[in-house]
């Protein structure tokens, strides 16, 4: 649709036309500002928290347990240069001995939301799926930070989260 | 020839004073829209109406929903 519009304009008489080859589906999906009901609403690129453990792969993993010890969070986000993420290491895997390097003691490929989704629907999958965490991610996989249910139990059903303190 | 951009010429053009124009129904602009994009459907995209919303003198971005 794009591309016939940006012609179209060009045949209008304006010179300087250029087509997002991404469109709005990869602006949301980078977590970037948007306007319009979607933007009233609460997803969970908002709702992310940022303070995650991260590491590169050639890490040592010893610093990574000494870090996590110091952090609220069970699991380390393994990413290259990029910000992309690679793999998840959590404090148990270090425990057991996993290692030398990130690389070594992560778990390859864990599965990620991206940042539109509402926080009504990433709460109902996670309670159907058991979850207690999940990492959000843009569309090209850079992580955008650590979604918990605990934060979309308080998002979405704040009558909830005072009544129900063993909801994580 | 309309030039294609990714991402990040976006976020450069707009901040250097660029159009960013949704082409795409008003009920989906409504939806979601890059911040401070205008609303010019394809469907509506008379010589007219593009003549009386657009600055010639300015780039211009328009984008849809996805690349298909």
């Amino acid at each position: 649709m794009s591309p016939r519009a940006a012609w179209l304009l060009e045949a209008l008489g304006f010179t300087d036309v250029s087509h997002y080859l991404g469109g709005i589906s990869d602006w949301i999906g980078a977590a970037l500002p948007i306007e319009g009901l979607l933007a009233e609403e609460a997803t969970i690129g908002a709702r992310a928290r940022r303070d995650v453990t991260t590491c590169q792969l050639g890490d040592p993993v010893e610093g990574i347990l000494e870090r996590m010890g110091r952090e609220a969070y069970a699991a380390c986000f393994v990413l290259n240069d990029e910000g992309v993420l690679l793999g998840r290491i959590y404090r148990s895997d270090l425990r057991a001995g996993r290692g030398p390097r990130a690389a070594d003691a992560m778990r390859p490929g864990p599965s990620t939301y991206r940042p539109d989704v509402t926080a009504r629907d990433m709460l109902a999958r996670m309670r159907e799926h058991n979850l207690h965490t999940a990492p959000v991610t843009t569309s090209d996989g850079r992580l955008v930070g650590l979604v918990r249910r605990r934060d979309l139990v308080r998002a979405v059903e704040p009558e909830r989260e005072g009544s129900s303190p063993k909801a994580s | 020839m309309p030039k294609t951009i990714g991402r990040e010429d976006v976020r450069r053009l707009a901040a250097a004073g660029a159009q960013i124009v949704d082409v795409l129904p008003p009920e989906e602009y409504a939806h979601a829209h890059i911040a401070g994009a205008m609303s010019l459907p394809l469907k509506e995209l008379t010589p007219e109406l593009a003549r009386a919303r657009l600055d010639p003198n300015r780039p211009i971005v328009v984008y849809c929903y996805d690349p298909t």
